[in-house]
């Protein structure tokens, strides 16, 4: 298209237009490839496999899909996982990223080529993240021109906080969401730069595809009303605004409203009531700018006193009715997570679930570092040149990269939707230097070379940065000029003279830099962008790329493979019987359904707190009682995570405190403290009984002793406390080949009591069964 | 099992008893070898018989029979005779138990009958060599063992060797594992050679004699079962034959009691779990390559491979060690060379490939085997060494249309001994080769040529629509705006032009060159002008060019007052030059016209800058 618009290829602006569009074209597809390829490192590294706990359940959905079809999965009732409650699939998953995944195979496949659900599943996010750095040149070259827009997409193909979701088998909402979350931004801007109502519907499209495909669609519905807002408090309103928010609202509503986890959520949530607040403050703004229009100054102002008195008596009611809607409504209208967002405490006071998941924990110092790099350096001076001049584009990145910073800052996991803004910002601030430095450069050689010819000449021939500088100059003014006008709104002469005057904003600006100066910078910025690549490369390839479901450890002997994950879930699939329950901390859920092909108790979407507790509750009482917890969930195995024998961190015995508090939250005879000793958390010897007597403990270190001699817990690098033990109520069936997973089964009832009375005995065990039938009417 | 194979003996040996009458006795065999290999969890039986025709007629069928239990485990059978000239391998007919019975054979004797190469005539001998094998007939004793316990199995056969005719000398003997001998039933003549037990020889026996004998021993053979074992072959003729194989293995042995303990099976130095297996190893082809082993969830790591030019090994480990009953899926994948396994005869083609799993001393009780010729394949026919189910499919793969012609072949209980070559014949033209690649070429030209037209033509619908005319009149805007922003460009040039021509001067000081110069731009900028004039009117009278023409014709303006501003320099210096003055007094003269026209050029630049933006 860009090449049908430059002029005749005689002359050398056309031919110099059309090689950059093709030049533009080229790095782009490049970045592309560099985005895919950059995530193929767990690929190369491990292999083509679905990575981590979320994403396995998203495969499994992605595999029903495919095999059933889109009907069924819309009324997927898994009876396979919440044993026994079971959970509606259809309506509680966020369908994007299956239903993209889906169809991409679908298609394939349809085209005869023969790839497997996993496969299309494994590729699903580098192929996004590709996109989504399209995406990012897009929205920035809407800002600040496309010198800027390569740079941003360049940096984005390979920031590490988005590679950390996005390396080849990350199969997990935010793959696809990012790129959803971009687009929709950049068809905002899109339509904000051109009041087009085609771009306005594409934009409510984008936008239902982000709800289609992740819960963080509220930071869009919260931050494009911010910035509608914005703009309307700073003097900035004009149609385009209206027509690039309007539509939004009310077709993203509508649309967001049929995806099933939504529903009517979309209107009753407090989440949703900031976007249609400022829908009803921009129809007052526009009213009012239209009465403006009409009116002679002198009926204006009667009539803006009528009208305001008449909006704050409007206004006051509809906050009334948000108040009480928002208190009516359980939490006060704002989920847990979102509550978590605007106090950060909040979580740790009242959910332990929430709080439990290091992701929603507040990010460290380094870990800003790790995810972002030099972009943190580089994204102030972004700001200021998004400030030089300030357009409606260029003050909604502003918005977006300081929103997205105190979101960020809440939580681990929104670190993801900095990431882009960071991009956008460096992007724009490394190609302003360059232009800066470069032209300077250019100036500077130019002086020199023609030194010896005569000053006139010079002036008229090599005069390019002073063009420049006065085009930067004269743009200016030109925009001051249309930005009074367009605040009276007047003409509609502005709108295509406004465009092109956007786009030479990105002319660089009247600096002229000394040639050593410039040079030691340009090379400064080319080292900082090398230690970027670097950093990326590595963390792509060292930090992010682990598939956490094998492990691996280099000694001296090589490549030492942990690969007991898997181990242990084959051999669940394999060798029990298909409708077993298996009952395990809820980090594994999703795994075993999906791995395993068996029924869990809970998983890792935590829906049901009470359930999480029981299991909890289990864990963390002595092997009797938790046997009849067991008992009455119809479980047949138990599977503990156990670390001790080869160091592996995150084992269940480190997890045990949140089954404790999570136990405790719900059945108050679990009691944190009887867990510790003096505040202390030890499985040594001066651990509490509790401690040694609960079934976490027993399952983890049974017959562990025997290993070494003095059962020396390499994790929590001490001998244990409790050394020699024997199980009554469960019995081992399988240990994996480095004893990270353990797997006991429940021995039957009549096991369980010995050397009491007979009577006794035909008493429990006719009142054991009776009670099992009663506690299980599910089956 | 146990039990009904005991019951089986017992209405065996009743109904020899009640079996009087010898029906085929005009046979007799004077001289039956008998040896049973039981070292892996196979029972192979290798039997050299001599069998002389004593009757008066010449005999065309002989007679061989298992004891029912052995029988119903046969999985292979093949019979030969040696004679001078070498081998020649009749096929076997099966007989069925009820024609048997006509013949007055008890239910309890499963019977096979051999069809001689030539009728026996009387007094001829002849020597038949038969190998059979039996899986499932070692029985694990007991049934379940735990963790720790050693693996025993059980062989029941007769010492005396089963048959409708007499025999005047047999011998057998028994090759049993390194191992543990538990028990053995003793008679007479029974010695015990290291691990070789040797009953007989016996001498004149009568038909249908039978002595049971039960061999209890250790065995630490792998049990391993594959219940089902699909194999895909796919032949590509861009020279590779790709194999997957898909296993169901389970072990087959006796099996796990109790729990297991990983300690107790890692520990040292007396690991207890000997009645598991950890490993099998197959034997590929050689030139086997691009080999991986994996299952449902992801590549097992934990395999090893090694190859000559003979044969490529590789030794896979299953995830978890397979104790009895324990069951586990996996996926091994290879490709092969072509060249190795297809060739050409009679016009047609054919693969040779062998039909049984890879892996060693693997029984499989359910093998199918799926050839996927290349699309095109004509005229597919199957020649296999022994009876199989044959069907075809189709299969769809990269990019088909017609689809793949699938050859499947199915057998039931099959042994390493099923590992001989099947042939698969079809015709194939290599024309049809290129069929995919054309296609994909021809795939992305339509794209592209789709792209190329839709980008020039004009898809409008309605032609005479207003935004349509209006999206006209602009693309001519368009045009004329370039044309204009061209012959700028040109006047541009040329009053470069005409600074040079003033540097030349102070350079050279030839006045006439200058004004020469001075002429031909004169001449050009005029044409210019006129060339402008009527672009400038179409776009006055354009009303879609409303904004721009004021642009435009500021920019025509400035470009005059430049021309006008260059000119009175170009003047001022060669008066200058003719009058002699000094080159500063011109410089200072023509100062600040220098200063004018720098400003206009850079507007006119801005200008032009706009209007490339339009």
């Amino acid at each position: 298209m860009a090449a049908l618009e430059s002029p005749q290829p005689g002359t050398p602006t056309a031919m110099r237009n059309a090689f950059g569009n093709v030049l533009s074209v080229l790095i782009l597809v490049l970045i592309g490839v560099l985005a895919f390829s950059i995530r193929l490192f767990s690929v190369i590294k491990y292999e083509s496999v679905i990575h981590e706990f979320d994403p396995y359940f998203n495969y499994r959905v992605t595999q029903f899909l495919s095999k059933n079809g889109i009907y069924e999965f819309w009324n997927w009732f898994d009876d396979r996982t919440w044993y026994p409650l079971g959970r509606v699939i259809g309506g509680t998953v966020y369908p994007g990223l299956t239903l993209t995944a889906g169809t991409i195979w679908w298609v394939l496949n349809s085209l005869n080529i023969p790839l497997s659900v996993e496969t299309v599943c494994v590729f699903t996010a580098p192929v996004f993240s590709a996109f989504a750095s399209w995406a990012t040149y897009l929205l920035t070259k809407e800002v600040k021109g496309s010198g800027a827009g390569l740079a941003a997409a360049a940096l984005l193909a390979m920031v590490p906080s988005y590679i950390s979701r996005s390396v080849a088998g990350s199969y997990d909402n935010e793959a696809v969401a990012i790129f959803a979350l971009i687009f929709t931004f950049y068809l905002y801007i899109k339509t904000l730069n051109t009041g087009s109502l085609f771009y306005a519907t594409l934009n409510a499209l984008a936008y239902f595809y982000m709800v289609c495909s992740w819960g963080g669609y509220t930071f869009i519905i919260n931050l494009i009303p911010m910035h509608v807002l914005l703009c309307i408090v700073t003097g900035r309103y004009s149609p385009r605004l209206y027509i690039a928010y309007a539509p939004l609202v009310v077709l993203g509503t509508l649309l967001a409203a049929l995806v099933p986890v939504v529903g009517f959520n979309a209107v009753l949530t407090s989440e949703h009531f900031a976007s249609f607040l400022v829908f009803i403050i921009i129809h007052v703004v526009a009213l009012v700018y239209y009465i403006k229009g009409i009116l002679s100054p002198k009926m204006f102002k009667v009539a803006v006193t009528l009208v305001v008195s008449i909006g704050m008596v409007v206004c006051f009611i509809v906050v009334a009715i948000l108040v009480a809607l928002v208190a009516s409504s359980p939490t006060g209208g704002w989920s847990g997570r979102s509550l978590s967002l605007l106090d950060p405490t909040y979580a740790s006071k009242y959910i332990p679930i929430i709080a439990s998941v290091s992701e929603h924990q507040p990010p460290t110092w380094p870990s800003y570092f790790m995810d972002i790099n030099v972009l943190a350096f580089l994204v102030p001076a972004g700001i200021i040149a998004c400030f030089s001049p300030l357009s409606d584009a260029s003050s909604f990145v502003v918005l977006y990269i300081v929103m997205s910073v105190y979101f960020s800052g809440v939580m681990v996991r929104l670190m993801l939707v900095l990431a882009p803004a960071a991009c956008i910002m460096s992007g724009i601030a490394l190609s302003q230097a360059f232009d800066v430095f470069t032209g300077s450069i250019k100036y500077q050689l130019g002086a020199s070379s023609n030194s010896t010819d005569d000053a006139e000449d010079n002036t008229s021939t090599n005069n390019a940065p002073k063009d420049d500088a006065s085009a930067g100059k004269t743009d200016k003014g030109e925009e001051i000029v249309k930005e009074r006008s367009s605040k009276k709104g007047k003409k509609k002469e502005r709108e295509p003279a406004d465009k092109p005057s956007v786009k030479s904003k990105i002319k660089k600006k009247a600096l002229v830099l000394p040639l050593e100066a410039s040079i030691v910078a340009l090379l400064l910025l080319i080292m900082l962008g090398a230690f970027y690549v670097i950093h990326c490369v590595w963390a792509a390839a060292e930090a992010y790329s682990a598939p956490s479901i094998v492990l691996t450890s280099q000694s001296r002997d090589g490549l030492h493979v942990f690969d007991d994950f898997r181990e242990s879930y084959a051999w669940l699939s394999h060798n029990t019987d298909v409708d077993d329950k298996v009952a395990s901390w809820w980090d594994y859920g999703y795994q075993t359904t999906a791995m395993a092909n068996r029924t869990v108790i809970v998983d890792n979407n935590t829906w049901n707190n009470t359930h999480i507790a029981t299991v909890g509750t289990a864990m963390s009482s002595s092997e009797k009682a938790a046997w009849e917890i067991f008992n009455s969930l119809d479980v047949k195995y138990v599977l503990v995570v156990f670390g001790g024998l080869i160091g592996y961190p995150s084992d269940d015995i480190n997890k045990f405190l949140w089954m404790v508090r999570i136990g405790g939250g719900v059945f108050p005879h679990i009691k944190e403290a009887d867990y510790l000793r003096d505040g202390q958390y030890r499985i040594d010897s001066e651990a509490t009984p509790t401690m040694l007597n609960c079934l976490m403990y027993k399952l983890s270190y049974y017959r562990f002793v025997k290993t070494d001699g003095k059962g020396y817990d390499r994790v929590r690098r001490t001998e244990i406390g409790k050394k020699n033990f024997k199980l009554t109520h469960f019995e081992e069936v399988f240990t994996s080949h480095h004893w990270m997973v353990r797997i006991y089964k429940l021995k039957p009832p009549r096991n369980r009591i010995r050397g009491r009375t007979k009577k006794l005995k035909s008493k429990t065990s006719s009142g054991l069964s009776s009670k099992s039938v009663k506690k299980n009417p599910w089956i | 099992m146990k039990q009904s194979s005991v019951v089986d003996l017992l209405l065996l040996l009743l109904a020899i008893t009640l079996l009087a009458t010898p029906a085929f006795s005009d046979l007799v065999l004077s001289k039956v070898e008998r040896r049973i290999d039981v070292t892996s969890q196979i029972a192979r039986v290798t039997k050299t018989l001599k069998v002389v025709n004593s009757g008066s007629e010449s005999i065309s069928e002989f007679i061989l029979t298992f004891p029912k239990f052995l029988g119903n485990n046969l999985a292979y059978l093949s019979v030969s005779h040696s004679e001078g000239k070498g081998k020649s391998k009749r096929t076997l007919v099966n007989l069925s138990v009820r024609e048997a019975d006509s013949k007055g054979i008890p239910d309890s004797i499963s019977v096979y009958s051999v069809a001689l190469p030539t009728p026996l005539s009387k007094g001829d001998t002849l020597t038949l060599e038969v190998v059979a094998a039996f899986p499932n007939v070692l029985q694990p004793f007991p049934e379940k063992i735990t963790q720790g316990e050693i693996h025993l199995v059980m062989l029941q056969e007769s010492a005396q060797y089963l048959s409708p005719y007499a025999v005047e000398s047999q011998s057998l003997s028994i090759k049993l594992p390194n191992a543990r001998i538990e028990s053995y039933t003793k008679l007479e003549n029974t010695k015990l050679q290291g691990s070789e037990l040797k009953y007989g020889p016996y001498k004149n026996l009568q038909s249908y004699s039978y002595s049971p004998i039960v061999v209890h021993f250790e065995s630490k053979a792998a049990f391993a079962v594959a219940e089902k074992l699909v194999r895909e072959i796919e032949v590509s003729h861009w020279g590779n034959v790709q194999v997957t194989e898909h296993y169901n293995v389970v072990h087959r042995g006796a099996q796990l009691r109790g729990e297991f303990s990983r300690l107790d099976f890692q520990a040292r130095p007396n690991p207890r779990g000997a009645s598991a297996f950890r490993h099998l190893l197959a034997r590929l082809p050689p030139r086997a390559h691009s080999i991986y082993y994996r299952d449902d969830i992801g590549n097992i790591s934990t395999s090893e491979m090694q190859s000559d030019s003979k044969k490529t090994e590789l030794l896979i480990e299953p995830r978890f060690p397979l104790f009895g009953g324990w069951k586990t899926f996996f996926t091994i994948g290879y490709g092969l060379p072509l060249s190795d396994f297809l060739f050409a005869s009679e016009g047609k083609r054919f693969l040779n490939i062998s039909f049984g799993s890879p892996i060693l001393d693997l029984v499989t009780e359910k093998l199918i085997v799926q050839v996927v010729l290349p699309e095109g394949s004509k005229d597919i026919s199957v020649a296999t060494p022994f009876a199989v189910k044959q069907s075809q499919e189709i299969k769809y793969s990269h990019l088909d249309i017609a689809g793949r012609p699938v050859v499947v072949l199915e057998k039931n209980n099959v042994v390493p001994d099923h590992n001989q070559h099947v042939q698969v014949y079809y015709k194939f033209s290599n024309i049809n080769l290129l069929s995919e690649p054309l296609m994909l070429i021809s795939g992305f030209f339509i794209l592209f040529i789709t792209c190329i037209i839709y980008t020039r033509a004009d898809f409008s619908i309605s032609k005479s629509s207003p935004t349509y005319l209006a999206k006209l009149q602009w693309d001519e805007v368009l045009a004329t705006l370039q044309e204009v922003q061209s012959i700028i460009q040109k006047c541009l040039a040329t009053h470069d032009k005409l600074e040079a021509s003033l540097r030349d001067l102070s350079r050279t000081g030839d006045i006439q060159t200058c004004k020469a110069a001075r002429k031909s731009t004169d001449s050009l900028l005029k044409d210019f002008s006129k060339e402008l004039k009527p672009l400038l009117g179409f776009l006055q009278s354009s009303p879609i060019a409303s904004h721009i023409s004021p642009k435009v014709e500021e920019l025509v303006a400035k470009e005059k007052e430049l021309e006008e501003k260059l000119m009175a320099k170009h003047t001022t210096v060669v008066e200058g030059y003719e009058k002699k003055s000094s080159g500063r007094d011109i410089e200072n003269r023509i100062a600040s016209q220098q200063q004018k026209i720098t400003a206009l050029r850079q507007e006119i630049e801005d200008l032009l800058e706009f209007i490339d933006e339009i």
